[in-house]
């Protein structure tokens, strides 16, 4: 077992490093495990009126300070891509760890949201609507936190100034946990 | 890419002082990894094996004792129908055709010296000899395996009380589940490689057919596969938690299930299809010394094979309350597929046309594939035929069809890659003359298991039935003989892979010196010494002068011409 | 071997038809790729001194090679799916309209079959309900009712050449008018559960006189409790489920 990285993880025939050509390839077997969640819950919507009162039992206004909560974090990835991009290190990792704040703020109110629903009865069992709610929010939900324990991994060797294109890798990644939720949010909150 | 190779590979072996562990359990190198994925995958064989001879036993003597297995009971025998199909698909088939050949061919073949990820590509396997053990344990919790057939149609597969194997269901599920998880991992790897490691010169349709074929299965097996892995989450919480999504009493939709699971179920056929086509087309092509006919014209269809096979899932569940007019729409898209498919296989049989064929063995196994998957081609007219279908729907006609393509698939596939690349495995050839026992004691005995299920199922014949003495209409002496005669010959068929077994592990020792190219081959894993050493390519990384299949090309002394030479 | 079963329905004679008209199609063609393929492996065995030919396949006149079979198995194609909607429309979208009326009910692992009694209709209180039996008049549409009590089950008369998934939570209907009397197998042809290998049952074709006798038996001796309770749990799990018409 060799350590030292193979010649093939170093060429580039198609001009995208490997790294970033990877991660393309992992979004897009994500996009199609939520398409088929969110086509599946569309599907069943359509043939079922009652779900949008289900739906009114939803938290709008968590959900819309949850999306821009989301929105924030990608903005804060994004300066701190810029910051590895020019080298500057201390920089990058602070606003990695901004972005993990921000993870956090999100994972709270959705944990409050949670607590509210099912004190009021609006369990996983209730419907199938219910059901849809936690499934899908909660896929999402482990995202985030894999996203933000990578981010944290990533953040010491940043620190160290070593593996900086990582960066942009976990940025992408995060730019799709939050166009996830962008489909989720008018989904599951707004439409009644 | 300026080439600093040598010194890069001189470095690969700094490293030898390596122990047994490394080297060969937790070892990131793509063909050891390749060699626990094709073991682990004959292992299963041999399990899957065994469950279709306890269940042809059933078939042929009911209620009597199986040597090696005791009585069957009904919960025994649809547990071992429904583990025999997913073994055979996502134990054997997946990791011997993709992640086997795949691990081991892609970076011989396009000439680098490893996957890009190799510690990605140990986890996957990893998870896939968890996803295995887990698998298997499923047999020994209380209530035993999951019974409910591969497909797991809800509402059955998603309540206990119905399946009557609590424990075994969701068990069954997580290690299918698991298994994809592997196989993900896996593909992302295989694509990234081929996509940016290739040999410098070699341009796209310079790629040989049968990494192309295993890049497209991995890619259509990773856009159908995410519509099933979140059906297959939502079956596990309507089990293991009580929730309703596919029962209807609860406002579900079982019908909503199958189609995510025949959505990722049909191009899987593909995704196993492909990687074989392309190990059958090296083989023709070496053995007849010709230039395989119509390269691009394979390539291009063989995307519209992918393309196409997304959008057929629903001729599986013609009369499962389905809108009957939607019937019609897939049939025809049924029908449709069928010409990209009949495009690889006549270019194929050009191929041979004006060859200076020879049959050593991986070219006896490949042709047999040839003739024996029109069987299963054709035959799959028949049920892609709505009209017909109602007929023979849940037949054993379908049971003998789709055996009639996979079996020609995956074990007579199979078998022709080992052959053929055996020298490069283990340095050494195989035995001519046991490979030749092998491969006609595999071949007829094939044909007198499933003709006669192809007979039985015109008959009437339904499928998933422990005991068919138990239907009037069924219980007729001819058609119980035909069941006793394919149980013979599964019995004399899983026999003659004994042969095999011997050939295998005494070539290892005493087998032929193999050299570098034995089969006077064109593509880039011939140039590397058999068996390959750790970064492959001792003398530098090859460069790519031209495509794979210049053979008998006119004005040269060689019939071949390997890739890497110059000009 | 090789044989059908009886035809015993309106329509099966027309499966039997796209039966024979695939096998002659697809038969042809089978025969002709394996005459090919050996012919070809035996006449260009290696020769000494004789070289391989060498042909790309990229010309336009080579791929004629390929591209003339294809478009006449094409046009086998097109002929098998025109024929092939003209069955499934009959048996499946058509609806003929009805003499008489069952309901089929499956639940693991039997069925339950509810006939219309001597007033010709069905749910009332002369309905004749049996365990795995299911009594019909020859030459005569009989429109079923399938439903299920649990999970999926199939409904198939392989001598009708008709088959059926039965769905818990839905109705559906269908229709075949049988032309032969005698008894015959249906089967269960959806994994259904541990006694999947059990759920037989048996179609009674009757002559009408022969159907009236049963008919007064069946009537006058409503003591056939076990599909009396049978029958009950059924209208019981309506009162449940939501009912969808397909």
């Amino acid at each position: 077992m060799s350590l030292a990285k193979p010649i093939a993880t170093t060429r580039e025939v198609t001009g995208i490093p490997t790294g970033r050509l990877a991660v393309w390839w992992v979004i897009a077997s994500e996009i199609v495990i939520f398409g088929g969640l969110v086509t599946c819950y569309l599907l069943m919507r359509l043939n079922n009126v009652s779900w949008g009162d289900e739906a009114s039992h939803t938290s709008t206004a968590a959900g819309a300070t949850n999306t821009f909560v989301l929105l924030t974090s990608s903005l804060f990835i994004v300066l701190a891509h810029a910051a590895a991009e020019k080298k500057d290190t201390e920089k990058a990792f602070k606003f990695i760890w901004y972005t993990i704040g921000m993870g956090l703020v999100f994972l709270l109110v959705k944990s409050y949201e949670y607590t509210t629903e099912i004190s009021h009865g609006y369990t996983i069992f209730k419907s199938v609507f219910w059901s849809f709610y936690y499934t899908a929010t909660g896929l999402h939900a482990l995202h985030v936190i894999g996203g933000m324990v990578i981010m944290g991994i990533i953040s010491m060797d940043v620190k160290k100034g070593k593996e900086l294109q990582r960066v942009e890798l976990i940025g992408l990644y995060w730019h799709f946990v939050d166009i996830v939720w962008i489909f989720l949010f008018p989904l599951l909150y707004i439409a009644k | 890419m300026g080439d600093t190779v040598t010194a890069h590979v001189d470095d690969h072996h700094g490293h030898h002082e390596q122990d047994f562990w490394s080297t060969y359990v937790f070892s990131t190198d793509h063909k050891m990894i390749g060699f626990q994925y094709l073991f682990t995958g004959l292992f299963m064989a041999a399990v899957g094996g065994f469950m279709a001879y306890v269940f042809r036993m059933q078939l042929a003597f009911p209620g009597e004792s199986v040597p090696g297995f005791g009585l069957v009971t009904p919960g025994d025998y649809n547990a071992l129908i429904t583990n025999h199909g997913t073994i055979m698909i996502f134990w054997v088939a997946m990791p011997m055709l993709i992640a086997a050949f795949g691990n081991f061919l892609i970076p011989l073949m396009i000439g680098c010296d490893d996957m890009v990820f190799p510690r990605l590509n140990r986890l996957s396997y990893q998870i896939f000899l968890i996803s295995t053990i887990l698998l298997l344990a499923g047999f020994f919790v209380p209530g035993g395996a999951f019974g409910g057939a591969w497909t797991t149609y809800p509402p059955l597969a998603a309540r206990g009380e119905y399946n009557l194997t609590p424990l075994g269901a969701p068990i069954w599920l997580l290690a299918v589940a698991l298994e994809i998880v592997a196989f993900l991992l896996g593909g992302i790897n295989f694509v990234t490689t081929v996509m940016n490691s290739r040999a410098p010169g070699m341009k796209m349709m310079d790629i040989p057919i049968v990494i192309w074929m295993i890049i497209i299965a991995v890619v259509l097996f990773m856009f159908s596969v995410g519509p099933l892995v979140a059906g297959a989450v939502m079956l596990l919480f309507d089990q293991v938690l009580g929730t309703s999504f596919f029962i209807p009493s609860g406002g579900g939709d079982p019908v909503l299930f199958q189609h995510l699971f025949w959505f990722f179920g049909h191009p899987e056929v593909y995704v196993i299809l492909l990687p074989e086509m392309g190990i059958v087309a090296e083989i023709i092509t070496v053995f007849s010394r010709k230039k395989l006919f119509g390269y691009k014209l394979i390539v291009y269809t063989t995307f519209m094979v992918g393309i196409l096979s997304m959008i057929v899932w629903a001729h599986h569940q013609f009369i499962a309350g389905i809108d009957p007019r939607m019937a019609s729409v897939f049939s025809f898209t049924t029908i449709l597929i069928s010409i990209p498919i009949a495009v690889t296989f006549f270019a194929y049989i050009a191929t041979l046309y004006g060859g200076s064929i020879e049959f050593k063995l991986p070219m006896l196994w490949a042709i047999g594939m040839i003739a024996e998957f029109l069987v299963g081609g054709v035959t799959g007219i028949y049920l892609g035929a709505s009209g017909l279908d109602i007929y023979f729907h849940e037949n054993t006609f379908v049971v003998a069809h789709f055996h009639y393509t996979m079996f020609p698939i995956v074990i007579l596939g199979g078998f022709a890659g080992m052959y053929y690349w055996y020298p490069k495995m283990f340095g050494r050839m195989m035995n001519e003359t046991l490979g030749k026992i092998h491969f006609w004691g595999t071949i007829i005995p094939f044909n007198f298991i499933f003709m006669p299920l192809f007979s039985l199922g015109i008959g009437g014949q339904h499928r998933r039935i422990y005991n068919y003495l138990n239907f009037p209409d069924l219980a007729s002496p001819e058609f119980q003989n035909l069941r006793v005669l394919a149980t013979t010959a599964t019995v004399i068929m899983l026999l003659f892979q004994i042969p095999f077994v011997i050939n295998w592990f005494r070539s290892m020792k005493s087998g032929e010196e193999a050299g570098n190219n034995p089969w006077k081959a064109n593509t880039l894993e011939w140039v590397a010494p058999s068996p390959p050493p750790h970064g492959n390519f001792p003398d530098g990384l090859p460069t790519v002068y031209r495509g794979p299949y210049e053979y008998s090309v006119p004005g040269r002394d060689e019939d071949y011409w390997p890739q890497n030479a110059p000009n | 071997m090789w044989e059908f079963p009886v035809s015993a329905a309106s329509f099966s004679g027309e499966v039997d038809y796209l039966f024979n008209l695939i096998t002659s199609l697809v038969g042809f063609w089978f025969i002709l790729a394996e005459i090919v393929l050996f012919y070809l492996v035996f006449r260009f065995r290696k020769k000494e001194g004789v070289k391989a030919l060498y042909i790309t396949g990229e010309t336009k006149k080579q791929l004629a090679w390929i591209f003339v079979p294809l478009a006449l198995v094409v046009m086998c194609d097109i002929w098998i799916d025109l024929a092939t909607v003209k069955v499934w429309n009959n048996i499946k979208l058509n609806l003929p309209a009805e003499d008489e009326k069952v309901r089929a009910i499956g639940q693991q692992w039997s069925w339950i079959f509810i006939h219309e009694g001597p007033d010709g209709k069905l749910n009332t209180a002369d309905d004749i309900s049996t365990v795995n039996e299911l009594h019909v008049n020859v030459n005569k549409v009989v429109h079923f009712e399938l439903e299920s009590k649990d999970v999926l089950h199939g409904f198939s008369v392989p001598v009708f050449r008709l088959k059926q998934d039965v769905i818990p939570g839905r109705i559906i209907t269908g229709w075949f008018k049988p032309t032969l009397t005698g008894e015959f197998d249906i089967q269960c042809t959806k994994m259904c559960g541990i006694g999947h290998g059990l759920m037989g049952a048996r179609i009674f074709i009757h002559t009408p006189a022969d159907y009236d006798q049963w008919m007064a038996k069946a009537s006058k001796n409503p003591g056939n409790e076990v599909a009396t309770v049978a029958m009950n749990q059924t209208n019981s799990n309506i009162g449940e489920v939501k009912w969808v018409t397909p």
